[in-house]
């Protein structure tokens, strides 16, 4: 059985599946339910200053897109930090992490950006016996209206500043979460690096309206017949989130800095993904939401039979053996010549390859051969650039096949080479050229 | 239960109300919105899809369903109507399992086709409910075309006659419109008055008339409306019935199916069609099927369908076999009629050869389901100028018959597949080619 304890910074759970500061972790009630369940960890939903605490509105908060059968593929929110007293949440964390000692507990914070307001919540949080604190700095709406969340994660002297004080005024690890609403990743996660932070956690969600109702032309979700823009999550989010990772993963400032993967997680595959890529752990937010926390138990089990049947032994075995292979587009091998190729034991001859090929890339599928009905690639038109692969609507019914070193391209006439070469060598590569005078 | 269910002989009033409400409901019930959504998406929306080929109309089957998909039902019924304006019965009525439904990818790969009938039903449904409607007339070119019966073929060629601004006048036989439509189609097919709200949607369009209870051969001639109209479409569909030969008794107790089914179509109260406790139905058609499957809906205890040829010649398609046996019908072949046999008048069995062996059927009802016939007087005194093959019209590609200014379709001709998309398709096409033989 494979070994899937995770120590994330130095803080230890049974499992890497964490739920992210959101509902789900807003009160205890929520949070010994997901711990019964099996969750190896929560972020505390995020806590503000000492106060009357913020308030939410009245009416929708979230809004959706959905796949045909419902199934909900993206949730968008605009639902603040917490909207419970200080005092009641810190209670509330003290005695589930008493009575849960061996589950990881992060507590959310999010306060002014004001050295005075971080001082001042610090112990206090400390004092529950909490395992770790997560900076909101990606809220994307309501917060950063009023120079928090977002606010905050887009100014990476911020970040850098609020880090610093934190380490400065606590002994608790630091984890500055992110958000996606800026243009580079590395940059925020580089600020964090230098402010002394010891871990990142991505993506925050991301900013976005899910619709407009087309009968009194209000955004979806609707207050009163107006909308404001929400942060979007859920398994749309998760190419975003996946890319934010392994950027920050490999970039040589940020290289080996311990991070978080959130962002669409919903099943162990997901998981395991995020974790190839470099982050150490996930959390979970929108899976739990649409399913309930019962689904951590597929997540576990799912997670470790892959991991057998891999002859992987623990989550060091798998954490960041993707990252190396994340490159830029430059260094991507250009010798490398694959051709579609259509299995015809499995072919349903719906001919969307053909169409899709045919009107939109480069005419390299029939739609008869001999007067049948009959999709084939013609080798000497396919570029190999795989939109057939991915909209054909059974499985491994096309195959992108490499061509041998030595074999003949059809498309070029010219014979597969067996060396590596990429764009930076290229002749038509006007740098290349430069380069080479 | 009501206490007629095991009354012997022939009788009214087997079953308590609910259970013929029961009985008699959509065989099918309609998609919602929802389930039309999600099955939408299981379209795949292939190029040059096979479903449309195999439909005789050519609807554009993936775009309509994509239509469904996007929520956009109207657009969907349009590009179904623009194809068929029978559109919602043949979502009813149409073996969709030999049909488009039978080469849908999704069929050949999983055995699970797109449920394409179903997925029409909606779209025509809530375009008919919502009342709209897509088509113009034309303005007025001045021609008058004669449509001899006011079936699917008849009136699918009256509406494009009429799109395309001709004057229609239809002369049909019968006191209600719509063919068998109204009076043969099963009743589980076509529930709350379908038939006559179809008709009602199409001859909407105008540049319609419709004579009722005029009967060619009988009223007027082929001949006659030749020479008043500028072209006769003839879509009167096969009024005569097959007889069983030596094998037929006019002992009561032996009834025509298609008629008995007309009768129960026609009833206020389906209670009120007699029906017998053991049933025999003698064919191996969809009408035996209907009969045999309706018989049992009345409340008849004992149905059995005994066709003459072995099982793989049998008419009927599998599906239909196994909806009836689903229903509790049994179904019996090389069954070949000899002889019914009768006790003071009555129905009291039938006979039958099964390979030189003689087998006999207790019963005290017998349906004939073995096919109809064209009427050769329906034909008036133009009988001997129209060709007829194997007793039925013979026209060429564009639905033209030997007679001039004469055009047939459906049912009444030899290219008839008896199926009603068939008789729509040929009436439509009857219709675009009277249009361009007028515009000459
Ligand atoms: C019992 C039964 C069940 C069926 N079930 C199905 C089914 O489930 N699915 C399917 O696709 N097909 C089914 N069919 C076949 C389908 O009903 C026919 O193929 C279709 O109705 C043919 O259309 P039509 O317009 O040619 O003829 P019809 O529908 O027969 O219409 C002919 C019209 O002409 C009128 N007429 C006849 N003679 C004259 C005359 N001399 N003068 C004036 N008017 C005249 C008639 O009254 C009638 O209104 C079934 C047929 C039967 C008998
Ligand atoms: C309703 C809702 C409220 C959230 N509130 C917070 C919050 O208070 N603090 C925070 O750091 N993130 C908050 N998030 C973001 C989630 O923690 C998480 O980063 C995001 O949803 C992406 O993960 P997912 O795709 O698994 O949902 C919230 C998300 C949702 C849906
Ligand atoms: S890989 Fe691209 S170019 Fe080649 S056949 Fe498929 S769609 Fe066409």
């Amino acid at each position: 059985m494979a070994d899937i304890r995770n120590d994330f910074v130095g803080i230890k759970s049974p499992n890497p599946f964490w739920l992210a500061s959101a509902p789900p972790t807003d009160k205890a009630y929520n949070v010994v339910r997901a711990f019964k369940a099996g969750w190896g960890g929560v972020v505390w939903k995020t806590l503000g200053e000492e106060g009357p605490p913020v308030v939410n509105v009245n009416g929708p908060r979230y809004g959706a897109i959905w796949g045909a059968d419902r199934r909900l593929l993206g949730l968008n929110n605009i639902e603040l930090i917490t909207d419970r007293e200080l005092q009641t949440n810190l209670r509330e964390i003290k005695q589930v992490k008493a009575d849960w000692p061996d589950r990881a507990m992060v507590v959310s914070i999010m306060v002014p950006c004001e050295e005075q307001a971080w001082k001042a919540i610090l112990p206090v949080v400390e004092e529950t016996g909490c395992d770790g604190i997560e900076l909101n700095f990606g809220c994307p709406h309501g917060m950063s209206e009023r120079g928090m969340g977002s606010a905050v994660g887009q100014v990476p002297e911020y970040i850098e500043m609020v880090a610093r004080w934190c380490k400065a005024n606590t002994r608790m690890p630091v984890i500055v979460k992110l958000t996606p609403n800026i243009t580079d990743i590395r940059y925020p996660a580089r600020a964090a690096l230098t402010g002394g932070a010891d871990a990142v956690s991505l993506i925050n969600t991301v900013s976005s309206i899910t619709g407009v109702n087309l009968d009194n032309f209000s955004p979806e979700p609707s207050i009163d017949g107006k909308g404001s823009h929400g942060g979007y999550c859920g398994p749309a989010v998760k190419p975003i989130a996946l890319n934010m990772v392994a950027e920050i993963a490999r970039d040589p400032q940020t290289r080996g800095m311990p991070i978080s993967g959130i962002g669409g997680v919903t099943t162990w595959r997901d998981a395991a993904e995020f974790m190839a890529l470099g982050a150490g752990n996930v959390q979970v937010c929108t899976a739990a939401m649409t399913y309930g926390f019962r689904i951590v138990e597929d997540m576990i089990e799912g997670l470790s039979n892959w991991m057998d049947a891999k002859g992987h032994a623990s989550l060091s075995d798998i954490i960041g053996r993707a990252t190396p292979n994340v490159t830029d587009w430059q260094y991507l091998n250009l010798n490398y010549v694959a051709k579609a190729r259509i299995d015809q034991d499995k072919c349903i001859s719906c001919g969307r390859c053909h169409i899709a090929c045919e009107d939109t890339s480069h005419q390299a599928i029939t739609q008869t051969v001999n007067g049948k009905r009959m999709f084939e690639v013609m080798e000497d038109e396919c570029v190999g650039c795989n939109l057939c692969v991915n909209v054909c609507p059974v499985e491994g019914c096309i195959e992108m096949v490499p061509l041998a070193p030595g074999t003949l391209d059809q498309r070029t006439g010219k014979t597969v080479s067996d060396s590596y070469a990429n764009w930076t060598q290229h002749p038509n590569n006007p740098m290349a050229k430069a380069a080479a005078e | 239960m009501s206490e007629g269910r095991y009354r012997e002989g022939i009788a009214t009033h087997r079953l308590d109300a609910a259970e013929y409400a029961e009985n008699l409901n959509d065989l099918h019930p309609p998609f919602d919105r929802h389930e039309a959504q999600v099955e939408a998406d299981r379209c795949y929306f292939c190029y040059d899809a096979p479903c449309m080929n195999a439909c005789p109309t050519q609807i554009d089957i993936p775009m309509f369903i994509r239509q469904i998909s996007t929520d956009n039902p109207l657009g969907s019924a349009k590009t179904i109507f623009e194809q068929n304006i029978f559109g919602g019965m043949c979502a009813r009525v149409c073996p969709t399992e030999t049909l488009c439904e039978q080469v849908c990818v999704r069929e050949v790969a999983e055995g699970k086709p797109v449920r394409i009938g179903l997925l029409q039903r909606y779209a025509t449904d809530t375009a008919m409910k919502a009342g709209a409607q897509f088509f113009e007339r034309a303005p007025s070119t001045g021609r008058k075309v004669a449509v001899v019966g006011a079936g699917p073929a008849g009136l699918a060629c009256a509406h494009r006659l009429a799109m395309h601004g001709h004057e229609v006048v239809v002369f049909e036989a019968r006191p209600k419109p719509g063919g068998l439509n109204e009076y043969g189609i099963a009743a589980y097919k076509s529930v709350d008055n379908f038939a006559q709200a179809e008709v009602d949607y199409i001859t909407a369009i105008g540049g319609i008339e419709i004579r009722y209870e005029q009967e060619i051969g009988h009223h007027f001639t082929i001949g006659a409306l030749v020479l008043k109209y500028d072209a006769v479409f003839l879509g009167m569909g096969l009024g005569g019935v097959n007889a069983l030969g030596g094998a037929d008794a006019q002992a009561s107790g032996s009834v025509d199916a298609i008629e008995w089914i007309g009768e129960l179509r026609q009833a206020a109260d389906p209670g009120a069609v007699p029906v017998g406790r053991r049933v025999v139905v003698v064919g191996g058609g969809m009408t035996a099927i209907d009969a045999a499957v309706q018989a049992r809906a009345l409340g008849a205890d004992e149905v059995t369908i005994c066709y003459r040829g072995p099982r793989e010649r049998m008419k009927a398609s599998v599906y239909e076999q196994e909806v009836a046996r689903s229903r509790g019908v049994v179904i019996r072949f090389e069954m070949q009629p000899s002889r019914i046999l009768t006790e003071g008048g009555s129905v009291s069995g039938m006979e039958f050869t099964r390979h030189g062996e003689t087998v006999t059927i207790a019963c005290d009802q017998v349906m004939k389901a073995i096919g109809q016939t064209l009427v050769a007087p329906d034909l008036g005194t133009a009988a001997d100028k129209l060709v007829l093959e194997g007793g039925r019209i013979v026209i060429d590609a564009e639905g033209r018959t030997s007679m001039a200014k004469v055009w047939a379709g459906g049912d009444c001709v030899n290219a008839g597949e008896d199926l009603t998309v068939a008789a729509v398709a040929q009436g439509r096409d009857a219709a675009e080619s009277i249009s361009r033989a007028l515009a000459q």
